[in-house]
């Protein structure tokens, strides 16, 4: 049992990562844009599809593989920010937005049924299925891998966001967007580039969670997504900091939970946060600002 | 209207801003009436005219739509508190029906007395839901209703009661004369579509309604002027929910099947906003007409192609149309061509010497 609840720690820390990374992407969204992209899920689940094709069709790496499909969901981002997002003013602006990106979810749910089918597909290369003997524990290879491509895109986020000048504007642009746009930042880029970036992470998060996962299809973007919801709001929305410590702490949660009661561990995130919201609407690391309409 | 020191205080549609205020699309009372009651005429002598089965059994979908959409836009559309989660209540109202025929032992007639205690179960269902969710605003709200609608679902795939995963069926109604077996559908579902409208026209005029569209306005400023919001939202809720809880389960004993998957649908909720949001929020005919267009359609695209993927694209494409190009909706934006173009005849007449 020990061991079991301390390998079951491992895995959640390890695919938290992931996760993380994803939560991060959707909050930046939500602090830049005030936009709650509820096709997140989807898009991780269209960069896995994009990873599967390269590897089974073209022969190329997974890891490889990251190279091209990195910059094409940061295009893909781009294009669904410019068409569907960037028009939409006005006072109901944010049902708009938020009922805009479940229609382009409905869309890229629908050609992936079309092009895949409902069969489950999963991720193989020589990393995925083999295992690596760490302090005692006998980890996947791939879930280490993802784990540390994890580390270094947030990482490198990080960097652009503070230490850059575009980094700034973003910031800015989070803070306050009236008062960004009077000191000269183009909103509209910062807005377009910040949901491409958030949109190219899903690429490698779809990667991951398609080797990870043991099987994927259309429809496991409900999944994904009702997770990465509830971990961002858990969090505190446009917390970036607490998205990936709630990412973390739900993903090890949930593997816990999974020992005992495998068919009722997605139910974890719910009840954190049913339980957390009654008591601090605003979340664990949330502003009250947030909160305001 | 006076205050109490008996000073005139202008009406309140008076504050609210040009650009948001509906105009109302046919202005004389009679005319009015007169439309109303045309349309509920229709209504009740469709499945008798048109005998068809297809048609009948399109009629009583279509109703159940009515009635949800319009359940729906009494508690989101005129509070602005967007609830994509509403397929909980439909489908608590769904599995009550179902759960309690099987446990009961009611026969197919006694059943239909379970349509109303289905609503009553999702009003229940509806109070802790709205006790955690009304708590927070805007996209945070949304995003919980979406949370307790996978809670519901996953309940429904895990516990005993509901069958699991292998589902669970209605009554069977054994001995109906098969020309009208839709019938006794049909106008339960009327008779429910009806009532939802007519509260639904009643509230907005009312005092409570009067309240929602303030706590949608500024929510703040609302309970500033003595709006006690929290009781507000839930009744509002509560309401909403004991419509669609009946209309689910009305709806499952027509289908006559229930699985998770399939009772708590995530397109189920996009399909009531969209209808809502095609017709016009926050109007009390909006809704209706959304449904009246939009679930005829997806029932014959469904006759018409076997695969689901296509419906989802058309819905999906058919959803970012309205949003970009008809984003207040069908009623509002005609009732504001009428009005201009009123405008411009009356104008017209002016001129002419």
């Amino acid at each position: 049992m020990g061991t079991q609840i301390a390998h079951a720690i491992a895995d959640g820390i390890l695919g938290g990562g992931v996760y993380a990374l994803m939560a991060a992407g959707l909050t930046l969204i939500f602090g830049v844009l005030d936009i709650i992209n509820v096709a997140q899920g989807i898009l991780v689940v269209l960069g896995g599809y994009l990873s599967y094709v390269l590897s089974v069709h073209l022969h190329i790496d997974l890891l490889v593989g990251l190279l091209i499909t990195v910059p094409a969901m940061f295009v893909i981002g781009v294009v669904i920010y410019w068409l569907f997002i960037r028009p939409l003013r006005g006072a109901e602006r944010t049902s708009m937005t938020l009922l805009a990106c479940f229609a382009v979810a409905l869309i890229v749910e629908g050609i992936l049924y079309r092009e895949f089918g409902s069969q489950y597909v999963s991720l193989s290369a020589s990393y995925t299925n083999s295992t690596v003997h760490v302090f005692g524990f006998y980890l996947s290879e791939i879930y280490l891998i993802g784990f540390g491509l994890a580390v270094v895109a947030i990482a490198a986020l990080y960097l652009v966001l503070y230490r850059t000048t575009f980094g700034r504007a973003v910031r800015a642009t989070m803070q306050n967007q009236a008062a960004a746009r009077l000191i000269g930042i183009d909103v509209n880029r910062v807005a377009a580039i910040t949901f491409g970036i958030a949109t190219a992470v899903t690429a490698l998060g779809g990667m991951v969670f398609g080797a990870t996962s043991g099987g994927f299809n259309p429809n496991s973007g409900y999944d994904l997504i009702s997770r990465l919801l509830a971990i961002i709001i858990l969090a505190g929305m446009g917390s970036i900091g607490g998205a990936l410590v709630t990412a973390i702490f739900m993903t090890t949660a949930e593997a816990l939970v999974d020992i005992w009661q495998p068919n009722w561990s997605v139910a974890v995130f719910y009840l954190a946060l049913v339980i957390v919201l009654t008591f601090r609407p605003q979340g664990l690391f949330g502003r009250r600002a947030v909160r305001a309409q | 209207m006076t205050d109490q020191l008996g000073a005139q205080i202008p009406p309140v549609t008076d504050f609210i801003q040009p650009g948001t205020r509906s105009v109302p699309l046919i202005r004389r009372r009679t005319f009015a009436v007169a439309g109303v009651a045309v349309v509920v005429a229709i209504a009740a002598v469709y499945p008798l005219v048109i005998t068809n089965p297809t048609a009948t059994n399109f009629g009583v979908i279509t109703l159940v739509f009515v009635a949800v959409a319009s359940a729906w836009n009494l508690f989101s559309g005129y509070s602005g508190y967007l609830s994509l989660g509403h397929a909980i209540f439909y489908g608590t109202g769904a599995y009550f029906l179902c759960v309690a025929a099987k446990d009961w032992h009611l026969s197919a007639d006694a059943a239909f007395w379970l349509v109303p205690l289905g609503g009553v179960a999702a009003a229940l269902i509806s109070i802790p839901v709205g006790l955690v969710a009304l708590r927070v605003r805007r996209h945070t709200f949304v995003v919980i209703t979406i949370a307790f609608f996978f809670i519901a679902q996953l309940s429904a795939s895990n516990l005993g009661v509901t069958g699991g995963s292998g589902g669970i069926l209605p009554p069977v109604p054994g001995n109906w004369d098969p020309a009208t077996y839709n019938n006794p559908f049909y106008y339960l579902a009327l008779i429910i579509a009806a009532g939802t409208v007519a509260l639904g026209w009643q509230v907005r005029r009312s005092r409570f309604g009067l309240q929602l569209r303030a706590i949608r306005d500024d929510e703040d400023r609302a309970a500033g002027l003595g709006v006690r919001t929290m009781p507000v939202k839930l009744t509002a809720l509560v309401v909403s929910a004991f419509i669609t809880g009946m209309a689910g389960a009305l709806w499952v004993y027509f289908i006559g099947e229930a699985f998770p998957q399939f009772v708590f649908d995530p397109l189920f909720d996009l399909a009531v906003v969209l209808m809502a949001f095609l017709g016009g929020l926050g109007t009390v005919a909006g809704p209706v007409l959304g449904a009246l267009i939009l679930e005829p359609t997806q029932l014959w695209l469904n006759l018409q192609q076997s695969n689901s993927y296509e419906s989802e694209i058309l819905f999906g494409v058919l959803f970012l149309a309205v949003i970009m190009f008809l984003p207040r909706g069908l009623l509002p934006t005609g009732a504001e061509y009428v009005t201009k173009w009123r405008a411009r005849w009356r104008q017209s007449r002016e001129d002419a010497p």
